[in-house]
């Protein structure tokens, strides 16, 4: 597949401080990329410097075969934008800013559809200030994909969003993605990036530290099962011996008991013999946050 | 181009959204008409108001006094309040270009201006029936030359004021001074010499000028339409060389 985005030993700083230390990456045509990392990790000033919102101490960018440093206006034309921090006038309604932004294309989408698709249908004569963040935040979206761009490219696109408004979002953007355009995510939501990306880039302190699928980030990175109950006896030590376990921490009550293989159906003959019978008995596959606890070190809150 | 239509019409909406630009472009200098004329009415005095009816004086006096407002408290807080808050950015980011955001303020300048001076003329001549203009070719001419200026007068603060609480402070200063010793408020005739010297270096003060004689009849003021040429391509070079996205 051709590369849409491609960048080498990208590298920006602020005065002293490395917001991008040495960057690389490629991004096909038609996949949701995501860049997963905590806050001040480097991932705006990365996306930011791919739509030429920003001068590159460093390295080589193309963006559909341009160079944002060249090229600007035509690269902005052919890609959406969603950006973390801007906004709009406070007395513009929505389908004026939709209307508006879709101007710059010649072959701009009909903003009626997706006012519609974002939920914003009943708010399209409502002037920006008086809608509410997550509304402002559909609106932002909508407005980065009115015309109709090659590529995308969203900034913490559901940071406002109520639990079922994501659900809605992340669907509207495997539909984006589904029509052909490639869609570039930047992300601090674990679940966002294991449910919607293709393919994640985890970035922190400035540098990619794993790069993969979500499914192969997890299987290279993170193969232990955790099982998971209570119990009020202490002395469970005779629970190593079961095949596969590896590690066994306590809570309080709870007892985690970590390991490979089939552990759930191993550890719970072993708690029935021993005459345990735990009603909250669960298993919890690794996840995308395992993997990375694993290769940062410490969790995306921090 | 179609940007910079849609863009100019959305502003030319946001603009009437907007209660304080309004009232000092609009509104205000309605006022002022109604007070003047009210206290002068427009009996010519030899030794007053360049020797012309008051209202005579007043009308072309208005027209640029409702360019400096635009040029003051309108344009700059907009450009100001639109780079902080981020517009500017998003704009930019959906390649909007510097010509279509400049150029469509600019035509909402001249929208403004026009609109403000029919206003300004109908109620003029209704209350104080001053003459028309004697050389409407040139008040023309004048008012392209003052609406420009005081549109590229507006970039520059806007350009360089870092906020909208700066821009609104530095533009409403600027407005009164120039209000009231620029050649809008009292005859430049009872001012003192230092009112006179600051209202000589307001660039209102050379707008009005321009303005005023071709209205007047009298012969076209060179200096006074080089000096507004000259402010306005200063203001027009520090703003481009100023002007930030973010």
């Amino acid at each position: 597949m051709p590369s849409i985005i491609s960048v080498q030993n990208l590298r920006k700083t602020y005065g002293k401080t490395v917001a991008v230390d040495d960057i690389s990456f490629e991004v096909t045509k038609g996949e949701i990329f995501g860049i997963l990392g905590p806050n001040g990790a480097g991932k705006t000033t990365t996306v930011e410097c791919l739509q030429a919102l920003r001068h590159p101490d460093s390295g080589d960018i193309r963006v559909l075969g341009l160079n944002p440093l060249r090229d600007a206006q035509e690269l902005r034309r052919r890609i959406g934008s969603q950006l973390q921090e801007s906004a709009l006038p406070d007395r513009i309604k929505a389908w004026e800013a939709l209307d508006l932004f879709a101007s710059v294309a010649s072959k701009a989408l009909d903003w009626h559809v997706l006012l519609e698709q974002w939920g914003l249908a009943d708010k399209r004569k409502s002037s920006f200030a008086s809608l509410s963040g997550g509304q402002k935040q559909r609106l932002f979206i909508a407005l980065s994909l009115v015309n109709n761009p090659e590529v995308v490219f969203l900034d913490e696109m559901t940071t406002g969003l109520d639990p079922a408004a994501r659900r809605v979002a992340w669907d509207l953007i495997r539909s984006v993605r589904d029509r052909g355009t490639t869609v570039l995510l930047v992300t601090h939501f674990m679940d966002e990036a294991e449910n919607l990306c293709d393919r994640v880039a985890i970035v922190d302190k400035g540098k990619i530290v794993a790069s993969d699928s979500p499914q192969g980030l997890v299987a290279s990175h993170a193969t232990a099962v955790r099982v998971i109950f209570s119990t009020d006896k202490t002395d469970l030590a005779w629970l190593k011996k079961v095949a596969g376990v590896k590690r066994i921490s306590h809570r309080g009550k709870q007892v985690e008991v970590a390991g490979t293989g089939p552990l759930l159906a191993l550890v719970a003959a072993a708690l029935v013999e021993h005459g345990i019978v735990p009603s909250d008995l669960r298993v919890e596959q690794p996840s995308l946050e395992d993997v990375f606890l694993k290769v940062t070190g410490h969790s995306a809150a921090e | 181009m179609s940007t910079l239509f849609k863009l100019t019409w959305v502003e030319i909406k946001l603009f009437i959204r907007e209660p304080i630009t309004v009232v000092f472009t609009l509104a205000l200098p309605i006022i002022f008409l109604f007070v003047m004329g009210g206290v002068f009415g427009n009996t010519p005095s030899p030794d007053i108001y360049r020797g012309v009816g008051p209202m005579d004086y007043y009308m072309p006096s208005y027209y640029g006094l409702i360019m400096m407002a635009i040029g003051t408290v309108a344009l700059p807080v907009h450009l100001a309040g639109y780079r902080e808050r981020g517009i500017l950015r998003r704009f930019r980011a959906s390649s909007f270009s510097v010509w279509s955001v400049l150029g469509s303020q600019l035509l909402v300048s001249f929208v403004i201006a026009i609109a403000g001076s029919i206003l300004v003329t109908i109620m003029g001549k209704v209350a104080y029936s001053p003459h028309w203009p004697v050389n409407p070719g040139l008040l023309v001419v004048a008012f392209v030359m003052g609406t420009v200026c005081f549109t590229c007068f507006g970039f520059f603060l806007g350009a360089v004021l870092p906020s909208t609480r700066s821009a609104q402070g530095v533009g409403m200063l600027l407005f009164f001074i120039m209000m009231i010793l620029g050649g809008a408020g009292p005859p430049m005739e009872v001012m003192s010499s230092a009112m006179q010297v600051i209202g000589n270096i307001t660039p209102l003060h050379w707008v009005i000028y321009t303005l005023q004689n071709p209205w007047l009849g009298f012969d076209w003021y060179t200096s006074a339409s080089l000096i507004t040429v000259g402010i306005t391509v200063v203001s027009a070079l520090l703003a481009a060389r100023f002007f930030r996205w973010d």
